[in-house]
């Protein structure tokens, strides 16, 4: 294999100074065994997603708690990458993902880290399971807070809370803001069931924000007056199935 | 789910697999035999004939008895107590009617005093029960200390294994820093594991904040800045060890490490007549995931106020408009010299 002769390209993603600090250093005694280079370090999912457009890795070391977005987040967003790197977690103490990562078999390190724990990883980096959605949503159910786009080779983040409605259209899902339309590979019912705290069906093919509903309309139509709703800060009106019109009378005001 | 009532969902029963609740058991029922044939016998001898009549009758049943709540003991001690106790009495009456009834087969006994026996064997059970309870409410303050005491120790792990990471950090480039951090590390845990059972000036307590923030500062950095009004604090004033510092580590576990952006944890310490007012806060937002932490080192302060003043000192929280605040509020009580 060529791994002996390219070097692993490793980004650091840790919300704390100090920890990225140790990390370098323990990646700098490593330097003298493996061949490795240090593409950058990021103290957020997102700032990792940028640094990643720029200068891809091979390897990410993910602190799994930190603000906006945890760690487990962010590695669903790294999927949305051409080539999702290989993701090793770091946790001072995280009992919750801990075990399920064992169950799974994906690595992680626990901090401290030891420079002899962080060299195996890193050389067995290229074996250990490829994550996927299913398996990351399966460790940490709850909803993300931040839907992913990849768009002319970068992943964009949308806040979940922005989104004004999702629909489906033939083979992926159009994610809608107040701003713009974004194109999301995804299944709608998948979406549903991860957010049903936040989004109603209205139709068979859409999902509307709950807070961002302004309210219901009556709409002449052939035959029969259907039921639309309007969104706050969108013209566009979506047609309210007749098998959904309870939700009419559950979020009419 | 872990709170210090702890003790709650086991109620006062014993446990009855214990040899010396066992060995309190049969001494006890002993000494009620000799007790019942001593009643209505005048000479030596008809007292140990009656005696041994009676230890005859009894001794199976005790036994029977015995085994029987081993047995069924665990579950027992989960039930409702009033349940137990009625559960535990109905199964004693079970066992002396079956007693009774081989006993009259054996023997050939053609007493007919089942509801004397009814009545006596209800009795023993009750006075055991009464004194098992007596005895576990004699015992349960020093069973409540030990475990305040052990709350106390506990250091949130997160906080630990982050710290020696941070200190690690420095080891290299900044070995000075780290000396300092490894100093304020052994000073708060010292005072985390101290004999934390008596008032302590509040100027030393704040020490400890000091100590335990400086640790936080090397990780969080410009993320946390904190607060002090405490112009009008009387530095003599006596409160339980640790009262502080516990808020302050929920305040910076909830409301500054989960936020992206830095925050202002706000601590205001004054007088107010005879009433030592302590107002803590910090930003907030709703995190359903790592509330359970939060309630229990409340609780255990609520607690320990408690202890230490029972009602005259009282621990609210409030969350609203993105804030937590928690006033804790206790009497003055001035540091003897």
């Amino acid at each position: 294999m060529s791994r002996g002769a390219q070097r692993l390209r490793i980004a650091v993603t840790d919300d704390e100074a100090p920890a990225r600090s140790r990390l370098k250093d323990l990646l700098e005694d490593i330097s003298v065994t493996i061949p490795i280079e240090i593409v950058g370090e990021a103290q957020s999912g997102r700032e990792l997603l940028d640094l990643l457009a720029d200068s891809p890795a091979d390897v990410v070391l993910l602190d799994i708690r930190m603000p906006e977005m945890d760690g487990i987040e962010v590695a669903q967003h790294l999927l949305k990458l051409e080539e999702p790197p290989y993701v090793i977690f770091t946790t001072a103490y995280d009992d919750y993902a801990l075990k399920a990562f064992e169950l799974h078999a994906i690595d992680y390190l626990v901090k401290p880290i030891r420079l002899r724990r962080l060299h195996d990883a890193l050389v067995r980096a290229r074996s250990i399971t490829r994550l996927s959605l299913d398996l990351l949503q399966n460790i940490a159910p709850e909803a993300r807070t931040h839907l992913s786009v990849q768009e002319r080779g970068k992943v964009t983040l949308i806040p979940v809370d922005d989104i004004l409605y999702l629909r489906a259209e033939l083979k992926y899902v159009t994610v809608r803001t107040a701003l713009r339309e974004h194109v999301l590979e995804e299944s709608l019912s998948r979406l549903e069931r991860e957010f049903d705290e936040k989004f109603v069906r209205v139709h068979r093919n859409c999902l509307v924000a709950r807070s961002h509903v302004e309210g219901f309309e009556r709409e002449p139509g052939e035959g029969e007056a259907r039921w639309v709703v309007k969104m706050r800060g969108l013209d566009e009106r979506l047609p309210v199935s007749r098998r959904q019109q309870h939700i009419v009378k559950e979020l009419g005001r | 789910m872990g709170s210090i009532n702890q003790n709650r969902q086991q109620n006062a029963l014993p446990d009855f697999r214990n040899l010396g609740v066992m060995l309190r058991i049969l001494v006890g029922v002993s000494v009620m035999t000799v007790a019942a044939a001593a009643t209505g016998t005048h000479s030596l001898q008809t007292w140990i004939q009656m005696w041994i009549t009676i230890t005859a009758f009894v001794a199976p049943v005790t036994i029977l008895s015995l085994v029987v709540l081993g047995a069924a003991g665990p579950w027992l001690r989960r039930m409702d107590y009033r349940f137990a106790v009625v559960a535990i009495v109905i199964m004693e009456l079970a066992i002396t009617t079956l007693a009774a009834k081989f006993s009259s087969g054996l023997l050939g006994n053609t007493r007919d005093t089942m509801v004397r026996d009814w009545f006596l064997a209800a009795l023993a059970t009750l006075l055991l029960l009464g004194y098992f309870e007596l005895r576990a409410r004699a015992l349960s303050p020093a069973l409540t200390e030990a475990r305040l005491q052990a709350l106390q120790a506990r250091i949130r792990p997160h906080f630990f294994f982050n710290s020696i990471n941070a200190v690690l950090s420095l080891v290299r480039s900044e070995p000075r820093r780290a000396e300092e951090a490894l100093h304020d590390m052994a000073e708060l845990f010292r005072a985390l594991m101290a004999d934390n059972r008596d008032l302590i000036p509040i100027r030393r307590e704040l020490e400890i904040c000091h100590q335990y923030l400086g640790i936080e500062q090397l990780r969080l950095g410009d993320r946390l800045t904190v607060e002090w009004h405490t112009e009008s604090m009387p530095a003599d004033a006596m409160v339980p060890p640790l009262l502080l510092q516990p808020v302050l580590e929920n305040a910076v576990y909830h409301g500054i490490e989960p936020a992206a952006e830095p925050g202002t944890v706000t601590v205001e310490i004054r007088l107010s007549g005879e009433t030592l007012r302590i107002r803590l806060r910090n930003p907030y937002r709703d995190q359903a995931r790592h509330q359970s932490g939060n309630r229990m080192a409340l609780a255990n302060i609520r607690e320990r106020l408690q202890l230490h003043f029972d009602a005259e000192a009282s621990l609210a929280t409030r969350a609203a408009a993105g804030v937590f605040e928690v006033e804790i509020s206790l009497p003055y009580v001035k540091e003897r010299r």
